[in-house]
């Protein structure tokens, strides 16, 4: 299916701390938004795609948007590691005729505390992800990833520095993004350095904001996406994996956990693609926590095992620098939506329309969540 | 023992595990048919797909794979024990079979006993076996040993 499918139009709700809308208003602005960009009618949608942690419904969206006849519909598991694969499946519907135009959305409020579903569980925990750490006080998703932070810092040598690296490249990214939650909060490497420990060796500015806003996509044929408004955004090729013996989140149990679901769904991505990690000009990397970015920099092939903290330095994830990484601000400092800012600003940056625009791009790269089963899309722009 | 502490569920693999610990034994899940120990425990054997298991006896000694330090925002119960230090530990038998536990240096000792600066990754460990609430035995890991270079 390699440029048979096009991101035809994008949609963003604003972003912030806490929105007074519900999540389902939030996702029919952000639908209405990227069917709008489009240049399509709501009718002409006939499918649909969303996380299977989204709080909204198809027949309560398709309802109120004024759809017409859906013939495909899917949802994607794994939280932060569906957000390629909601917008690929779309696509693979598409190419595969299932349904002519699909839209994919995610829709989030988490701004809340008690919202936040660490904090809200029984006394009893179930299932593998959970059993075997939560009554050890390994409690809280940062946990899980501090854990596998600590065994890669001992291993490779990397440090909180390079960690930091990645925290202020994306809030100065956000700096020069009006619609990034810290849009008007700098931040600096002392700044970084005296935050509070959350789960050492990770503190407060590791860890991705909390934050209300729904984003959405439209997905066409190529061909179809040619005779519209916008710049085509080509699918050149996307990717799922969920590695052998891989368990989600408490990846403790497999041979090797810092070879995460980044490694084998590159492989799979490069196979499908004409293009390898030198020809990607701009790259959205799932960064709910900054070591996430060091590993996905590493199975994606960017740099070799144990090098993406050296990567980092001097600038070498900002604009301008050896590889622009989240030029939106990402989860860290524009938004948290499970990572579906991460497709619009990748798309953004094809159509040059980024507020952290990269020079020429061809090859634009969106991951999903590291340390999750997950995906990855690689978008292309026409030439 | 922690007020309020979380507990998993019972069932048939959490069951023989944590009544195992409370006699004092490490076990861990080992096919009966090719050999291979696995963790978490599960119905079939990832390597050769047969559901015949026992419980296998292991020697509790093992080395810090990983660790962190738990800082607020906690659930209470944790929070009032904050900092506290949790690890993952590689078993001797098999440095691919690993477990989480809280690191102490008295058998009964509170999970914030041991304080980052006492830690290191490949630190000696050994499995001792506190009581928690409704009769649950966690097993937590004593420091024992010098560290060995990985
Ligand atoms: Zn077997």
């Amino acid at each position: 299916m390699k440029d048979q499918t096009a991101v035809a139009g994008i949609g963003s709700t604003d972003f912030a701390k806490s929105l007074e809308p519900s999540e389902r208003d939030l996702a029919l602005e952000a639908i209405s938004a990227a069917v709008d960009d489009a240049g399509l009618h709501p009718s002409e949608v006939d499918g649909m795609a969303c996380y299977s942690m989204e709080a909204t419904e198809e027949v309560d969206i398709a309802r109120n948007m004024g759809f017409g006849d859906v013939t495909w519909f899917s949802k994607v598991p794994y939280g932060g590691g569906a957000g390629c694969g909601v917008v690929g499946q779309a696509a693979m519907a598409v190419a595969a005729g299932q349904c002519s135009v699909a839209v994919a959305w995610r829709s989030r409020k988490r701004g809340a505390r008690s919202s936040r579903p660490w904090a809200g569980v029984s006394d009893r925990v179930s299932g593998d992800q959970q059993m075997w750490t939560r009554p050890y006080g390994l409690l809280r998703p940062v946990d899980e990833i501090a854990m596998l932070t600590r065994r890669y810092m001992h291993s490779y040598g990397a440090t909180r520095d390079h960690l930091a690296n990645v925290a202020l490249a994306a809030r100065r990214h956000a700096n020069n993004n009006p619609a990034a939650v810290m849009a008007d909060r700098t931040m600096t490497r002392e700044d970084y350095m005296d935050s509070r420990m959350i789960s050492e060796p990770l503190c407060l500015f590791d860890n991705c904001l909390e934050t209300d806003g729904a984003c959405a996509v439209v997905i066409t044929s190529a061909d179809r996406a040619r005779t519209l408004r916008n710049p085509t955004v080509l699918i050149h090729a996307w990717a799922q994996s969920l590695p052998s013996q891989h368990q989600t989140m408490t990846n403790f149990f497999c041979e090797d956990p810092l070879r995460g679901p980044a490694w084998s769904c590159a492989k799979k991505l490069w196979s499908l693609s004409d293009a390898g990690p030198a020809d990607v000009d701009v790259a959205q990397l799932y960064d709910a926590f900054s070591p996430l970015v060091l590993l996905s920099l590493e199975g994606y092939g960017f740099c070799e095992r144990g090098d993406a903290g050296e990567f980092t330095d001097d600038g070498g994830i900002e604009v301008g620098g050896r590889l622009p990484v989240n030029t939106s601000g990402g989860g860290m400092s524009e938004a948290y939506l499970h990572g579906f800012n991460l497709i619009t600003e990748a798309v953004k940056q094809v159509r040059g329309e980024s507020t952290n625009q990269v020079e020429d791009v061809e090859f634009s790269l969106c991951t999903s969540g590291e340390g999750v089963p997950t995906g990855a899309i690689l978008f292309r722009g026409e030439r | 023992m922690i007020e309020g502490q979380l507990l998993p569920e019972l069932n048939e693999f959490t069951e023989p595990f944590h009544e195992f610990a409370s006699r004092g034994e490490l076990r861990i899940q080992k096919c009966e048919s090719c050999g291979v120990l696995r963790m978490p425990p599960r119905p079939m054997c990832p390597a050769c797909g047969s559901t015949s298991f026992v419980w296998q006896l292991m020697s509790g000694r093992g080395r810090v794979w990983s660790y962190v330090v738990a800082h607020p925002p906690l659930l209470p119960a944790y929070a009032e024990l904050a900092p506290y230090v949790v690890a993952i530990v590689e078993l001797e038998e098999d440095p691919l079979i690993r477990l989480c536990g809280n690191l102490v240096f008295d058998s009964t000792g509170p999970i914030n006993e041991v304080q980052a600066s006492d830690v290191t990754i490949a630190q000696e460990v050994t499995a001792v076996f506190p009581p928690a609430d409704d009769g649950f035995v966690l097993p937590a890991w004593q420091i024992t040993g010098a560290t060995q270079p990985t």
